[in-house]
């Protein structure tokens, strides 16, 4: 590589581009997590950018109602705190919807029949009457108030527990791990048999594999379907089952688990393999302790990937899986919040953060072998 | 928890089975056609047929599968496209027919080739100046980490993501979306960013850009490294700018990695179908051939003939990639 050792306007040019580009594409994942944990009040009427920063809030709040009132030097009073001792300030009040910012606080206003409101800075507020309060409607008070910056982890809580989400991420585990392992051991073995073993229509065998790689899922799924609904009938557990889906995600993973594997135990020394074979080894033997634990590394890259497509799939979910909550994943849950769920931000950011925290702890804590993985399925 | 119990079980006995056949049908193998002892004459015989049958028996579970789950579908599939509704009466031509007079069609088709150029080309192009970039700073490890990163988030984890971007309030509302309280900020009107036509179409594009830039960039910055210095340092000395440098003498040595993001760029975003289904499903000319082929497998109970054909259409476009793949796959092959 070009490295120059002098600090030209280039250099700088350089970390300032990148460090944009960082920015770019940091920015909404991050703006997604700070929306997560903050108050929903907050969350729908400022921007996350503004999070650290005290908001202005146009509220409207119940008094408390009239069974509490008390009498005090002739006047019926009813008091109470807007913010219930939450933290917060008030700037601005009114007694009408068509102007709640009529009167600063502190002003004690007129309203009919001799009655009168105060609302003070720090939310205390009292209606007086010259008569008793009568009806059990409380009356309204409308403000404006500035809201110090709130974070709660309550849209969480929300969400694991009302919306579903736990019950989702426990399915979504059912069908991953099984998904993940089960095609690396069938894999494994086709792998060893067409890198090291010779047999006719070999060629042509992984000939088909790489031309399976890409074909698209979309042709598969309707004559699918239709084998899962016949098959469902004739064992009578319906079409959708997680041993349905987990071989479905088997038979699609394995053209790229074939080739991955193939590639790299192809590559092995073949001296190793040779002399096993003079001392009598048979195929079998050679693939379970020489070839099986040589291939860690490609094994481990072609788990972390399916372990990704599986997790994040929402296609195969949804067509062998089915819409119930019994056997809705992440994914699924996280579309169907979109559409029931779509301006409830502090529903969705929270789901969506749940959905993608197992993901990316997988791809920090295993990058070096994704990598590797990827060189080895793309670029030779 | 009881659930995922079962799961763990299952996926034990999965493997314990799978494991009992490789094993098993070795062991019987060994068993009928004894190799170790006899007379030298039964010994080659039997070995023969020995080292014709393992490899089936290694192959025979993936085979199988294979065969059941793409190799066939595959083929039913072109079937059921001369097929109707319900798969069972034969309809000709007629599904064809209706593809080419369907309006629908044509917009997922246009949308598609519109993203096909634009998704590949955008994400390459990045993913290369990030490649670049990153390999001369001290921080371009940290930064590729970053830029790597939305490799892991699903295409509807992604979709929140952006829709909350893109996210439009009426009136004179704070806008809490990014991208509207730029626009207000800079003194525009802010806009409903996913319903505008045919724009709309570049604002889901975007996502996938976002998510594939890591993968181009990570391959291509392996690519780079490969670069012989000595290549780079005779362009040097013959007095090369850095831009001189980068446009004649990297890309064309790296013009092969190129062509394989591009190409695995392309075959993804054919099958383009959780981005358009969680954004928009396909509302203010956005649909696109996954998610139509989708909506004709479900719409008023299933049409699997015209879904059996859009998914055809979809085939039709990733053939000339499979083949260059072959033929690629081949010749390294024979390289070895």
């Amino acid at each position: 590589m070009i490295t120059s050792s002098k600090r030209t306007p280039l250099t700088y040019l350089v970390h300032a581009t990148v460090l944009f580009l960082v920015i770019m594409w940091t920015i909404p994942t991050a703006g997604l997590f700070i929306s997560s944990i903050r108050d929903k009040d907050q969350l729908s009427v400022s921007g996350w950018w503004t999070a650290l920063s005290t908001s202005t809030q146009q509220l409207v709040t119940r008094a408390n109602d009239p069974s509490t009132q008390t009498l005090e030097g002739g006047l019926y009073l009813i008091q109470g705190n807007i913010f219930d001792g939450a933290p917060g300030e008030v700037t601005k009040f009114g007694s009408s919807s068509l102007k709640p910012d009529a009167f600063d606080v502190g002003t004690k206003v007129e309203l009919k029949r001799g009655q009168t409101l105060q609302v003070m800075k720090n939310g205390d507020y009292t209606f007086a009457s010259p008569t008793e309060w009568k009806g059990s409607r409380s009356s309204r008070i409308f403000y404006t108030a500035e809201t110090p910056p709130r974070f709660t982890l309550d849209n969480y809580r929300e969400v694991l527990s009302a919306e579903g989400l736990g019950q989702s991420f426990i399915n979504s585990l059912t069908v991953t791990i099984p998904a993940t392992i089960i095609p690396i051991l069938v894999a494994a073995f086709a792998a060893y048999a067409l890198a090291w073993m010779s047999f006719p229509g070999r060629a042509l065998l992984l000939a088909a594999v790489v031309g399976l790689l890409v074909v698209p899922l979309q042709m598969s799924l309707i004559p699918l379907l239709k084998s899962y609904n016949l098959i469902g009938e004739f064992f009578g557990v319906g079409s959708k089952t997680y041993v349905g889906i987990w071989l479905a995600h088997t038979g699609f993973g394995l053209p790229l688990a074939i080739y991955l594997l193939r590639n790299y135990i192809a590559g092995l020394p073949s001296e190793i393999i040779e002399s096993a074979r003079v001392d009598g080894a048979s195929d079998f033997d050679i693939f379970r302790k020489i070839v099986l634990p040589l291939s860690f590394p490609a094994l481990a890259s072609f788990a972390i990937f399916q372990f990704l497509w599986v997790w994040n799939d929402l296609l195969i979910a949804m067509v062998f899986l089915g819409n119930d909550a019994e056997h809705l994943v992440l994914t699924g849950q996280l579309r169907e919040l979109l559409g029931s769920r779509g301006g409830n931000w502090e529903i969705l950011t929270a789901s969506a953060f749940i959905t993608i925290i197992i993901p990316v702890c997988v791809f920090f804590g295993l990058q070096r072998y994704l990598v590797r993985g990827l060189l080895a399925g793309s670029v030779k | 928890m009881g659930q995922l119990a079962s799961a763990l079980l299952t996926m034990i006995l999965g493997v314990l089975g799978c494991a009992a056949y490789f094993y098993g049908s070795n062991a019987l193998l060994d068993k009928i056609f004894p190799t170790k002892k006899g007379n030298a004459q039964t010994v080659a015989h039997n070995l023969r047929i020995a080292n014709m049958v393992r490899p089936w028996l290694f192959l025979g579970p993936a085979v199988l599968l294979l065969t059941f789950y793409l190799f066939y579908p595959v083929i039913d599939s072109i079937r059921l496209s001369f097929f109707g509704r319900s798969g069972e009466e034969f309809v000709g031509l007629s599904n064809y027919i209706w593809l080419f007079h369907s309006d629908e069609f044509f917009e997922s088709f246009r949308n598609n080739m519109l993203w096909l150029v634009f998704v590949p080309t955008a994400a390459t192009f990045f993913g290369l100046i990030i490649a670049t970039m990153t390999d001369r700073i001290w921080w371009g490890n940290i930064a590729k980490s970053l830029i790597f990163m939305p490799m892991a988030i699903s295409f509807v984890g992604a979709s929140v993501i952006w829709k909350f971007i893109y996210d439009y309030r009426s009136g004179g509302d704070d806008q809490i979306g990014l991208l509207n309280a730029l626009v207000v900020f800079f003194g525009g009107e802010p806009q409903t960013w996913i319903a505008i036509p045919f724009w709309n179409n570049f604002f889901l594009m975007i996502i996938l850009v976002w998510i594939q830039t890591g993968f181009a960039m990570v391959i291509l910055s392996a690519a780079l490294r490969g670069i012989p210095d000595e290549t780079i340092e005779a362009a040097v000395l013959d007095g090369a700018s850095g831009v001189q440098i980068f446009f004649k003498i990297m890309v064309p040595q790296i013009w092969g990695t190129i062509a394989v993001v591009w190409t695995t760029i392309t075959i993804l975003v054919l099958k383009v179908f959780d981005i358009v289904l969680a954004m928009t499903n396909g509302q203010w000319g956005t649909q696109v051939l996954a998610n139509q082929m989708f909506d004709w497998m479900f719409r008023g109970g299933g049409d699997f003939g015209r879904g059996a054909v859009v998914a055809i259409v979809i085939m039709v476009l990733v053939i000339p990639i499979m083949v260059w793949n072959i033929k690629r796959a081949n010749a390294e092959m024979e390289g070895r």
